[in-house]
């Protein structure tokens, strides 16, 4: 018996931002520290997101956001999230967001959110440490 | 018994836990399981398998469009591979299944293969299951990215799909044993690409020296182009028509047997292999001990262990 359960992310872009190296970077990391990572892409809504997120099951969703929108759209994945009685899932953020935004964010909801220069290992290390496996 | 309540009423957020806790064998979704099975036996069951890269996600994509319009309730159970080096893997079908991201009445849910093999993942049934309890009426199943030998999918579908696309062999390839042989449907996908029309003529060679029977499926061969939705209002029809073809001829009882089959057979071994790992090791070291004094052999000493009396 699998007592030991699989920790599972789903790791998104919302909005119109095509700059993805970053975001693949992170899914490539999560998959090699052992997580299942599901992976969507570039150019979804916030909808599109929690839908996924909640079908998927994850324990964690980690936005990526380059194009400088990030306090609408994280904001309106946050209040989708509660509004399908969905938010005990933990959500992070990262990408180009300036320091005083963060506030803003973790306000809406957000558990973490990673600044240009973190490492890889500062990311999964957290994560390891902060998701609550159902 | 909470949780299948909520499934039955089509609760998403209920059923993807459910899900989940079978993949990972937690008991209470375990015990579930029993009653969850009643409530089954009602979706259509299309399975789809070929190369990585072919346009598996890209076709259902395109299809999934045409069965919703026909306000077809729809599940798709995606498999991608786990690592074999860190236990994690990359799920990247749902990413080619963006239009139906908003749409409630399609259930997508990808899987880490887990180390299964066969082209499928330990938890596809019981995936399956759920959005069957759910009332989902048409499942795919989107089996990894295969090569030659990985069949299970067209095991455990009423429908099985052999996506192709031009360029990788020649007609030799067409003959060897393997998922060829299992297609109900082949689909040429990428067919602007040089090279689809050798495809398939190569396939119609391959198909023509297997001589027809009366009341037996002869397969179809389609061309399509996924991404430009090319061809796929062709192949829904197809599959509608398959469908038909199993009610009519009542081949969908073996269809359903042979899925029954595969899920007992791998239940049975996943039983013996959870009480091979939970039982005493009392017996297990004893054994070893008698192998290697070659007091007993492999075989003899396995049927002592799951209890059997030893073959004749």
């Amino acid at each position: 018996m699998n007592l030991e359960r699989k920790a599972r992310v789903l790791i998104a872009k919302p909005g119109l931002d095509g700059h993805d190296r970053g975001v693949k970077i992170i899914a490539r990391a999560y998959r090699d520290a052992g997580f299942e990572v599901i992976y969507t892409g570039v150019h979804q809504t916030p909808e599109q997101i929690v839908n996924a997120a909640i079908q998927e099951d994850v324990d964690l969703v980690g936005l990526s956001c380059l194009s400088g929108a990030h306090l609408y759209l994280f904001s309106e994945v946050m209040r989708q999230l509660r509004e399908r009685g969905a938010d005990d899932i933990t959500v992070i953020g990262g990408g180009i967001i300036p320091k005083e935004d963060v506030p803003k964010l973790r306000e809406a909801g957000m558990k973490e959110v990673f600044l240009p220069g973190t490492s890889l290992a500062q990311i999964i290390t957290w994560t390891r440490e902060n998701i609550k496996l159902k | 018994m909470k949780l299948l309540n909520r499934v039955l009423k089509g609760d998403v957020r209920a059923a993807a836990q459910l899900i989940r806790s079978l993949e990972d064998d937690v008991p209470e979704a375990v015990a579930e399981l029993k009653d969850v099975y009643l409530h089954t036996g009602q979706a259509y069951i299309v399975g789809i398998a070929g190369a990585p890269g072919a346009g598996k996600s890209t076709i259902l994509e395109s299809l999934i469009d045409i069965f919703r319009k026909g306000n077809m309730k729809i599940g798709v159970v995606a498999i991608d591979p786990t690592s074999p080096l860190s236990g994690g893997a990359i799920l990247g079908d749902r990413l080619r299944m963006q239009r139906q991201g908003a749409d409630e009445d399609v259930f997508i849910r990808s899987l880490a293969s887990r180390g299964w093999k066969g082209g499928l993942s330990k938890a596809t049934m019981n995936t399956v299951h759920v959005l069957d309890a759910m009332g989902k009426d048409i499942i795919f199943v989107e089996a990894v990215g295969s090569g030659q030998g990985e069949v299970d999918f067209a095991r455990i579908a009423d429908t099985s799909i052999v996506t192709l696309i031009p360029g990788l062999g020649d007609e030799i390839q067409m003959m060897k044993a393997g998922i060829m042989e299992m297609a109900d449907i082949f689909v040429i996908n990428k067919a602007e690409r040089e090279g689809s029309d050798n495809l398939r003529m190569s396939l119609e060679a391959m198909l023509s020296m297997t001589p027809h029977q009366p009341n037996t499926w002869q397969p179809n061969i389609l061309l399509t182009e996924a991404i430009l939705n090319k061809g796929t209002e062709q192949l829904a029809k197809v599959i509608l028509r398959h469908k038909d073809f199993l009610i009519s001829s009542n081949k969908i009882e073996k269809c359903r047997r042979r899925r029954a089959e595969l899920e007992l057979t791998a239940a049975i071994e996943s039983t013996l292999h959870h009480h091979l790992e939970t039982m005493s090791g009392c017996l297990l070291v004893k054994l070893i001990d008698d192998l290697v004094l070659r007091k007993t052999d492999p075989k003899s000493a396995a049927l002592k262990v799951i209890n059997l009396p030893e073959q004749k």
